[in-house]
């Protein structure tokens, strides 16, 4: 079993902490697990990216080689496309439609839907307005771990559940609660998974 | 045994505690800071001591007091801190050291927060010592672990050399039973800590005499792996560091297995090059950094044979090795993925928080400029490194720490007016206080402006070493007079009587400072949280 994971967002969007849940559910459930990230100026407001490798094997490298990585979870529409050249032919696109403009120029809509209608089986979603429904909107990332999730079988649901509760534990019951909806929310975004 | 998630320069810091390490200091610096973070948190645990210091000179040289005193040390920082602590390390090298001395420094290949990406192999080779090139998580753990001993066995001082790849990666570790802490037993012959030229001379030819027994440690060590393969004698491969995973990572591909020589510690062993060598007619170099174990076969290798690494563009000198530069060298091909290609994405450079007092500074600055057309700003290195990029665009110039002070005061005594100086606080302790007595001593027509936001902003919101207040004083303490010391509050409502102030220090001819003190966004933030949950 192998399954390398790109996640890409803006710095503030929670591309580290949702990286280390992932890399938290591969521990949990027994797998080897590599997680790069970034820290320091680019946390800024600035592109920022992560890499999961999960493999039962030894892992070498930290970085994902190009053209592989079996997922690619974008937190923003355009931050996931920078690093498209390294998912695999028949690897798996998910992304929130929910832009985070900081810079002037920043596309329109419809070059978005453009660069995403080449991408066959990619998953779009308002990962905002779904986690509204399960709470407050910062949990989109959490909809967007549950929508990887379905993807990823080695991974036990419940292992997700408990590396989320023992993530927001901290800041109290009712938290822990709505990413935990937000979870459930996004896995079942897609049906039979796979 | 514990099973723990930890990034790379958690996995050193473990390493640390679990040998026995009784202090750390360090100053902060991308990719290294959070060794020194993890330390601080299970400080209280272990019955350690864990500080930052003003800066990476003054944290050495307080290891180099713990060593003396008999217990295990750690220094923290990256890799241009040690150009700070060069002195003392360099020398340090001289001293019988006592209790164990680790530098764990971090480098920045492919500068992703760094102004340069100097290769830190060489700086312990120049001091004769030993250095540690951990590949994963496990070997930052056991080689820190194992410095110690070797900094005490040969009493020498040892690095740990990390790479942001592997500093700021988690993967899982697995602890071994923790060494106790050293008990106090203090340096008693004179002459080892001494480095008057009677003392130091012999202290030098100690430190030549144990390189033989360095180097036979070295050949012996398994950290330095070679795997010959007898019917394959093309080429051999040596790799180091991250450079041995990128190989491991593709090397399955290739159509036959080479000999394969892997160096995890340095001095380099020489034997086992010579016997890879010895078997093949040409040798490859993956490393990452600099070409440094590449220059050193030239001289190794008895009969030579063709080298190919960085220095003849078999792989890119620049920047950071990954697993796709390694296959394409080795001529195998990279997947090529989708096959989209979109090149009509604008980039998303790192920028200044929304409310961020830098910001207010500039526009200060922005008005001064217009108004005096060529106003010379120097700057330094943190957040407001950002006043060089748009919307910005206010700064000169940016290199180390602390040449703010003395580029603006060589270019006012050059003659050059107007010229500002702007430096963060951290900054400043860390590097400008020596310059800030070269220019009130000289009384030089420049103004000094500090930013002093309350913490170390750039590198994750440590605390300055010193409070604003205490920064007045010592300001005032060099010699500065209150009629061209001043603190202002950068706020939009407050714009124009800052301008103001400017201005009018601006058009006096001597040496003035303007504080600028309103705190970090992010770690008022941080701070009233922590408040909230104690
Ligand atoms: C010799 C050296 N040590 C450490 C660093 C890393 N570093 C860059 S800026 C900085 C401090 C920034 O703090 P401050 O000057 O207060 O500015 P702020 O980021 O808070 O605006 C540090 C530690 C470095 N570049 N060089
Ligand atoms: S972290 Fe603090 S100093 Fe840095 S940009 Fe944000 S508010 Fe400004």
């Amino acid at each position: 079993m192998n399954y390398d994971i790109i996640l890409a967002g803006v710095g503030g969007q929670g591309v580290v902490s949702s990286a280390t849940i992932l890399s938290r559910c591969a521990m949990c459930d027994g797998f080897n697990v590599r997680q790069s990230e970034v820290h320091g100026m680019a946390q800024r407001g600035g592109a920022v990216q992560a890499q999961v490798r999960i493999s039962d094997r030894v892992i070498e490298s930290d970085l994902v080689p190009s053209g592989t990585a079996d997922c690619i979870i974008s937190m923003e529409p355009i931050e996931g496309l920078r690093c498209l050249s390294l998912l695999a032919e028949n690897g798996r696109y998910i992304t929130s439609l929910d832009p985070v403009v900081n810079i002037p120029d920043y596309p329109e809509s419809q070059f978005i839907e453009e660069q995403l209608g080449k991408i066959s089986g990619h998953i779009a979603v308002n990962a905002k307005k779904i986690a509204q429904t399960a709470g407050p909107a910062y949990a989109a990332n959490i909809v967007l771990i549950g929508i990887a999730s379905a993807f990823i079988p080695a991974l036990a649901v419940a292992t997700f559940e408990r590396v989320i509760r023992e993530t927001f534990e901290r800041k109290g019951e009712k938290v822990v609660e709505s990413n935990l909806k937000a979870f459930a929310a996004g896995r079942g975004i897609v049906k039979g998974g796979r | 045994m514990d099973r723990l998630l930890l990034l790379g320069d958690e996995a050193c810091a473990m390493g640390a505690i679990d040998a026995g390490m009784s202090v750390a200091y360090g100053y902060p610096g991308t990719p290294s800071t959070e060794i020194m973070e993890f330390l601080q948190k299970h400080a209280r645990n272990y019955g350690i001591v864990a500080k930052w210091c003003a800066n990476e000179k003054t944290s050495y040289e307080g290891a180099m007091g713990v060593s003396y005193a008999g217990r295990r040390a750690l220094v923290t920082m990256k890799h241009v801190g040690l150009n700070v602590a060069f002195d003392a390390f360099a020398n340090s090298a001289l001293q019988k050291i006592n209790g164990g001395l680790v530098a764990a420094v971090a480098d920045d290949p492919g500068m992703h927060s760094s102004q340069n990406e100097q290769d830190t192999r060489y700086p312990a080779d120049f001091a004769k010592t030993a250095c540690f090139e951990p590949r994963n998580h496990q070997e930052a753990y056991e080689m820190t672990r194992e410095a110690f001993d070797v900094s005490e066995k040969f009493n020498i001082p040892v690095v740990v050399r990390l790479v942001t790849r592997l500093a700021h990666s988690r993967s899982i570790i697995r602890t071994r039973q923790p060494r106790a802490q050293n008990a106090l037993n203090r340096a008693h012959v004179i002459s080892d800590w001494m480095c008057i030229p009677a003392c130091a001379k012999p202290n030098y030819h100690a430190l030549l005499e144990c390189q033989p027994r360095l180097l036979e440690y070295s050949e012996q060590s398994a950290w330095n792996t070679l795997e010959i393969k007898e019917d394959f004698r093309e080429y051999g491969v040596i790799t180091t560091g991250l450079g041995g995973n990128y190989y491991c990572e593709v090397a399955a591909a290739l159509p036959s297995q080479p000999s394969h020589l892997h160096i995890g510690v340095y001095p380099i062993p020489i034997e086992k090059i010579r016997r890879l060598a010895g078997r093949v007619e040409r040798i490859v170099v993956i490393e990452e950094g600099y070409p440094f174990v590449e220059e050193k076969l030239r001289s190794v290798i008895r009969d030579p044979i063709p080298i190919q690494g960085k220095m003849d563009g078999f792989l890119p000198y620049e920047g950071e090795l990954n697993p796709d530069s390694v296959a394409r060298a080795l001529n195998l091909s990279v997947a090529h993925g989708l096959g989209i290609v979109i090149d009509k994405l604008p980039s998303r450079p790192p920028q200044l928080c929304k409310g961020c007092p830098h910001h207010d500074t500039f526009a200060v600055l922005r008005e001064i400029v217009n108004e005096y057309k060529g106003t010379i700003i120097t700057s330094d290195i943190g957040c407001y490194t950002l006043g060089a990029i748009p919307p910005y665009e206010i700064i000169d110039s940016a290199s180390c720490m602390g040449a703010s002070i003395g580029m603006a005061k060589g270019a006012a005594e050059a003659g050059y007016h107007p010229v500002i100086a702007t430096i963060g606080d951290s900054t400043f302790l860390h590097s400008g206080l020596t310059g800030l007595v070269d220019a009130v001593t000289s009384n030089v027509n420049m103004l000094l402006l500090i930013l002093d936001n309350g913490t170390t902003a750039m590198t994750g919101g440590q605390d300055t070493i010193m409070g604003s207040e205490q920064l007045v004083s010592i300001i005032r303490g060099a010699g500065v007079g209150p009629k061209h010391l001043h603190t202002i509050i950068p706020l939009p409502a407050n714009h124009e009587k800052n301008v103001v102030l400017l201005r009018k220090e601006l058009n006096y001819e001597g040496f003035s400072v303007i504080i600028a003190r309103r705190g970090c966004i992010q770690h008022l933030k941080k701070s009233s949280k922590g408040k909230a949950a104690s």
